[in-house]
């Protein structure tokens, strides 16, 4: 059993900045999203909806990505398919030298992030440049993403003017951390990669098998100019993106900008189809990722953790994320929805993460796919190891409460072995593992007459 | 009428008679006549959360033939009801969970009552527990019993919403964590000025409980006590 979450968090938990700027982040993202989900009269359809066309997907994947596929390739993209991380980077790497570069522009993307393009890139001598704001600012201070959609949102302004300043060989010597002056410094500094680049990187949103298109929405625009300006776009879309029909994008498109950013709309939707004579990309490449996926598929309960549209509302409610941060998960995918998919898509690591939440249901309440995490955490705990000492004291708990004789013997025994604490009516110190208890909180003392006592001369 | 089953659950068995008599005297102050099997333990919540499916397994058998007589099984717990009404169909294919109900679902939905009758002249905050709340839907079924109280001033918790960081074993195995979820509920508990601190959980109740018991703030109580009281 890894206890690598716990030591992490603890980590985290003594940072104070840390935990001010996530609360403060959350917490602002958290109130917008409720606020623009009560606006619409059929949120809770909207969900049904988007949960009903992700089961569908799953169930029929096979024959939707050889639909897309098609589509795709008679639009003119090349489709290639990868097993997993390392056969996805070796395809973009080859496809960027094949276009004459030694560098990419790239789209904030989850799936890159997951396979760790940009190491890969820089490994094989080749460089790729984040263009989205956050990803820029994470990449700049050699980090990495601690949030699915704020990937930067465990810094503030102060600490990303000081990221810039150091960092930023374009940065001007006067930069303030006036959020204005910020974005402008970023916007001049990456004008220039637009300018010169030859090759796009992107993920997507969402993959159409109807028409073989693909889809990214964002905030900024940068992305848009990655998609449009290079003559050579890569995108590595997760073969669970995909959706049947155009039309099912309007379900995700009301549910996917009010659950991430708390917009009714993103600012801007890119959706493409192969190629477009004398419009955007004259290369267009597509790259359907497997990386664990089709294993998780094969989980008939975990598999609901392949609905994510990677919106963040589940981190951004989590009263665990929003004390620990992202970096305590150790997998690219923090919060309630990393921590049941980070141990599916890699079996036997992240062990930890499904206990690193009090199932309090947060999630599952804002989750736009419906995904039930609490099930899906339970159900992980359920499946995955367990400590031997941890083992027999469940076991020998189970034998003592599987007979009621037992149970009342128990009972009887913790209240006469409890006497010396009675008077005062805590413990306040246990023994390990009960020092984990008391370390922060008291513990009542058996009472004097149990309910059974008193039901038995009740019932006389 | 038939008789209720009563469900204390384990936790109020070791830890707090006063919540199950204060069930029994509300069911029978409305007419009810309540029978306590002896036999009962544990639902095996604990064991199921923790990843012990075949021990949790074991024990959803023993729960269901202790109750297996009762029409009505009530439970001063939102976090064991949800147990038996979401786990049980996985763990032994029934469907019991229909019949177990938690102490206000049992007084609003099916006794129809929400006046019990109760006199309780203090202010109360009130707290409502994540597996009440979200997993068995409670809503706000038992403040809209305690609005009814005489007496009883209620005053609002600040993100009332938010987990204690109570979670079973979550309380153990990330007891930082857990604690930093303790520490914001305490603070907002005390904030309140509230002389007690009312739940629908006793385990919850434990937690927050053994936090203010250090930290001050509101007295911790089952509102089940707060609806048998007369005076």
């Amino acid at each position: 059993m890894s206890t690598a979450f716990p030591k992490a968090a603890k980590v985290a938990l003594g940072m104070p900045q840390l935990r001010s700027n996530l609360a403060h982040a959350t917490g602002t993202i958290r109130g917008k999203r409720a606020a623009v989900a009560a606006e619409l009269d059929d949120w809770e359809q909207l969900r049904d909806a988007a949960s009903a066309v992700k089961a569908d997907v799953q169930r029929h994947l096979p024959e939707l990505l050889e639909t897309f596929e098609r589509n795709a390739i008679e639009a003119g993209a090349k489709v290639h398919w990868a097993r997993d991380g390392a056969e996805a980077n070796r395809i973009a790497a080859r496809i960027t030298r094949e276009a004459g570069a030694d560098e990419v522009v790239k789209v904030k993307s989850m799936a890159t992030q997951e396979i760790e393009l940009n190491e890969h890139f820089e490994a094989e001598g080749l460089a790729a440049w984040e263009t989205d704001l956050a990803e820029l600012i994470v990449q700049l201070a050699e980090d990495r993403p601690s949030h699915i959609l704020v990937p930067a949102i465990h810094y503030n302004r102060t600490e990303i003017r000081d990221i810039f300043k150091g960092r930023m060989k374009d940065a001007p010597a006067d930069l303030t951390d006036d959020p204005a002056a910020l974005a402008e410094a970023a916007r001049r500094h990456l004008r220039r990669r637009f300018l010169s680049a030859k090759v796009a990187v992107s993920g997507a949103n969402f993959a159409i098998a109807e028409t073989g298109s693909l889809v990214v929405v964002e905030s900024e625009g940068n992305g848009r100019m990655c998609l449009t300006m290079p003559e050579t776009l890569i995108s590595i879309v997760g073969v669970e993106k995909l959706l049947p029909s155009f039309d099912d994008l309007e379900v995700f498109m009301q549910l996917l900008p009010r659950s991430s950013t708390g917009e009714r709309m993103n600012p801007y939707s890119s959706i493409w189809t192969g190629r477009a004579e004398g419009d955007g990309p004259k290369d267009v490449h597509i790259i359907l990722l497997d990386n664990g996926r089709t294993d998780v598929l094969a989980d008939e309960v975990g598999r609901q953790a392949l609905s994510c549209i990677r919106c963040s509302a589940c981190l951004n409610v989590c009263p665990v994320y929003e004390r620990t941060g992202g970096h305590a998960y150790g997998h690219v995918y923090p919060g309630p929805i990393g921590a049941i998919l980070a141990p599916q898509l890699e079996p036997g690591r992240h062990d930890d993460l499904p206990y690193a939440s009090s199932l309090c249901g947060a999630c599952y309440e804002v989750c736009p796919v419906k995904i039930n995490i609490p099930e899906v955490l339970v159900h992980l705990r359920q499946t995955g190891p367990h400590g031997a000492g941890e083992k027999a004291a469940m076991g020998a708990a189970q034998a003592v409460m599987a007979r009621p004789g037992l149970w009342r013997a128990a009972l009887r025994a913790a209240r006469f072995f409890s006497r010396p604490w009675r008077r005062r009516g805590y413990v306040r110190r246990l023994p390990f593992p009960g020092s984990k208890w008391t370390v922060s909180r008291d513990l009542g003392v058996p009472p004097k007459e149990s309910f059974r006592d008193w039901w038995k001369e009740h019932e006389r | 009428m038939s008789r209720i089953g009563l469900f204390i659950t384990c936790v109020n068995d070791a830890l707090y008679p006063q919540t199950p008599k204060a069930v029994v005297t509300v069911l029978e102050r409305l007419g009810y006549e309540v029978d306590f099997p002896t036999a009962q333990t544990c639902c095996g919540q604990m064991h199921a959360n923790s990843g012990y499916r075949d021990d949790a397994a074991k024990l959803a058998r023993s729960f269901e033939e202790v109750f297996g007589g009762y029409e009505a099984v009530v439970t001063p717990s939102g976090s064991c009801a949800a147990m038996v009404r979401d786990q049980y169909p996985d763990l032994t294919g029934s469907d019991f969970g229909a019949r177990v109900l938690e102490l206000s679902e049992f007084l609003l939905d099916h006794a129809g009552v929400d006046d019990v009758g109760a006199r309780f002249e203090h202010t109360v905050t009130y707290h409502p527990t994540c597996h009440g709340t979200r997993a068995l839907g409670l809503g706000d079924k038992p403040l809209r019993l305690l609005r009814n109280v005489a007496g009883i001033e209620l005053v609002d918790l600040p993100e009332a919403d938010q987990c204690c960081g109570f979670g079973g074993t979550f309380a153990l195995k990330n007891s930082e964590v857990s604690t930093a979820m303790l520490e914001d509920k305490c603070r907002h508990a005390d904030r309140t000025g509230a002389e007690y601190l009312a739940a629908a959980d006793n385990s919850c109740l434990t937690h927050i409980g053994g936090g203010i018991s250090r930290s001050g703030g509101p007295r911790p109580i089952h509102y089940a006590e707060i609806l048998a009281a007369t005076a």
